[in-house]
């Protein structure tokens, strides 16, 4: 059981309020991610629902119950953090172990919890090492072990991945999603990669100022962003943004479309610009155009093999069905 | 400092420094051992030729011996524990956020840059006096007998004293230990459930290992030596007679160099013994 409900919920610190009140309810069992800007409360919220920060006014429920005022260690939720805050003089088994011997647990029960989530985390060779002695990528499964162990009503993440190189954060990314298949327990994930917001999320919470832009599947965010801030920021590359007269003959201020909506011609289409840098990746190629009115430079996605080169002359047509258009106040116009 | 050339350079630019260090060391130590083997009263014939064995003899041999061992060692540990004890949680305390905690660590630190014989004297006048002292006075304030502090608790009047003077010491090296602890620790440790005591059990004090060695082995070196502090109170009375304080006692009062010289090089043997030990039980630390 887990489910996560904050009612009317704020944060100050001294005089400026990071966290403006706001409303969200964490399903039991559901992987939801906070995605935003550096500084926008992510962190901040996390540490609220751990318990970690006082709220300055609102509710936390835990289960229907009001955990508000409960002490960190009551609230039966479990942290992971971004510097993986294990505890350096004690050796893995008793790190993961810890949790347990606080809670009073028996010798016996203490050993078989700790051998189970050394199994599942393939920790089994290192028990006995220090944290000191482990790779980054160990340390990161030492304390998601240590959060297993108490079997907790929700994990929380702060950017768990953010120490490590990109192929090991693809791997930690996979396993972590394979550990929540496994054990059904809600999560919260803080990240401020869209990447993994999109490859790990059933929900996805944008976040930005304090504020909650838009909450959904990361389906519906890439497909329907209810604003230009999330339409800007969940996509990879970026949506493209064009204003002035292009976007005004669409009834909009602001008119989006992704990279990959757009057909690239050499002979014919509605926009005209000229090649720029472009990023050969393999199986793509990212393509910056220049000299289309309303966006400078306007991002296209071509397939790898595409023979097109700085200075070369190419014309666009946008996919219509997949036009965002945005009022002057950047909400979504349906 | 790769090549054998700049090898041989640094060992030429280095070779002053150490032959000055080893002269600083070697001569009072090799002069020490040699009056040691001779019998010489300056005052009563100066150097009387050699002495065998017989200074070392009667050096231990004198009633005063053990005493001023035991109560070297006492004097050493009990500043030791009190120093490290009150250290640590002054240093917990320094480090909570509070109203004014610059100006209040400022003055915690205060103590260690005030002499040793000056420390002492007001110790010994302002507050140890048994008429005129602060203390005799709150001891009669609260109808008590006033207390002749250096006689009556010639010990541990000393430890206070001394311990005074070396608790900012101690305070100082624990803060920026306790500082350095990462904050997200003890915020996991919360979480899993330790309580505050169990956090600073688990967590602070196993942090804390490495300072509190360094605390104790600078300080025991120190300590070891101290004379001030007795000289201006106790005089060496009230068993405060320390293994310094005898030696100085045998060369100053008894006028005897050979004895003294014999005294100072025990001293020599009984600080290497109690090093030793200290590198034993808490060296572990400074590893890993
Ligand atoms: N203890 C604090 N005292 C004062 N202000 C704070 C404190 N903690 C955070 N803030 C402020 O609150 C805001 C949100 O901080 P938070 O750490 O939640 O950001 P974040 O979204 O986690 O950013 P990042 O992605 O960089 O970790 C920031 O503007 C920060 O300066
Ligand atoms: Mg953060």
């Amino acid at each position: 059981m887990g489910q996560i409900r904050l009612e009317q919920v704020t944060k100050s610190f001294g005089e400026v309020q990071v966290i403006q009140p706001l409303d969200l309810t964490l399903e039991d069992g559901e992987f939801t991610v906070f995605v935003g800007p550096s500084g926008c409360g992510k962190s901040t919220l996390l540490r609220l629902i751990a318990g970690l920060e006082d709220v300055s006014s609102g509710r936390i429920l835990i289960d229907g119950k009001d955990a508000t005022a409960l002490v960190p260690a009551k609230r039966g939720l479990a942290m992971v953090f971004q510097s993986y805050a294990l505890y350096p003089h004690m050796s893995v088994r008793r790190n993961i172990a810890f949790p347990l011997r606080m809670a009073r647990m028996s010798r016996a029960e203490i050993d078989r919890r700790v051998e189970e989530a050394a199994e599942v985390l393939n920790l089994r060779e290192y028990l006995d090492r220090r944290p000191g002695q482990l790779s980054g990528g160990q340390r990161q499964r030492v304390a998601i072990g240590r959060a297993i162990v108490r079997e907790p009503a929700a994990f929380l993440f702060d950017e768990p991945l953010s120490n490590l190189d990109a192929a090991l954060r693809v791997g930690m990314r996979m396993e972590i999603s394979e550990l929540h298949k496994k054990l059904g327990t809600t999560m919260i994930y803080v990240t401020h990669d869209q990447v993994e917001a999109m490859t790990m999320a059933d929900r996805i919470v944008v976040l930005q100022g304090g504020i909650i832009e838009q909450v959904g599947s990361p389906l519906e965010l890439y497909q329907r962003p209810c604003n230009q801030f999330v339409a800007g920021f969940i996509g990879s590359p970026r949506m493209n943004l064009i204003e002035g007269p292009e976007a005004a003959r669409e009834g909009a201020t602001t008119l989006g479309i992704r990279p990959e909506h757009l057909r690239l011609s050499r002979s014919e289409g509605p926009w005209e610009g000229t090649v720029g840098v472009s990023e050969h990746l393999g199986s793509d190629t990212f393509l910056h155009i220049h000299g289309i009115p309303g966006c400078d430079p306007f991002t296209v996605r071509a397939s790898g093999e595409v023979d097109l080169r700085h200075g070369d002359a190419v014309f666009l047509t946008p996919d219509r069905a997949r036009l965002h258009r945005f009022d002057a106040e950047g909400r979504r116009i349906e | 400092m790769a090549t054998k050339a700049s090898r041989s350079a640094a060992r030429l630019m280095m070779a002053p420094a150490v032959v000055l260090l080893l002269g600083w060391m070697l001569v009072p130590l090799s002069m020490t051992v040699w009056f040691s083997f001779r019998k010489f009263l300056p005052l009563r014939g100066g150097d009387l030729g050699w002495a065998g064995w017989e200074n070392y003899s009667r050096f231990v041999s004198s009633s005063s011996f053990w005493p001023a061992v035991s109560t070297t060692l006492i004097i050493v540990g009990s500043v030791l524990v009190v120093t490290v004890v009150l250290g640590v949680l002054l240093a917990l305390l320094l480090d909570q956020p509070f109203w004014g905690r610059g100006i209040v660590r400022i003055l915690v630190i205060a103590p260690f840059f005030v002499m040793p014989t000056v420390s002492a004297l007001v110790w010994k006048n302002m507050f140890m006096d048994p008429t005129n002292g602060l203390l005799a006075y709150l001891w009669r304030l609260f109808g008590a007998e006033p207390l002749a502090w250096l006689s009556e608790a010639s010990k541990e009047s000393i430890v206070m004293i001394i311990a005074w003077r070396w608790l900012p010491f101690a305070t100082l090296i624990l803060l920026t230990a306790i500082q350095s602890l990462d904050n997200e620790q003890l915020e996991a440790a919360e979480m899993d459930g330790a309580g505050p005591l169990q956090r600073f059990g688990h967590i602070i004090l196993p942090h804390l290992g490495r300072a509190i060695t360094i605390v104790i082995l600078i300080q025991t070196i120190f300590l070891l030596s101290i004379f001030a502090e007795i000289f201006v109170t106790t005089g060496g009375a009230f068993g405060t007679r320390t293994l310094t304080y005898l030696i100085f006692q045998r060369v100053l009062e008894s006028q005897n160099v050979g004895l003294g010289s014999a005294g100072g090089v025990y001293a020599i043997i009984l600080a290497n013994i109690v090093a030793l030990f200290l590198m034993r039980i808490v060296g572990r630390n400074l590893d890993a």
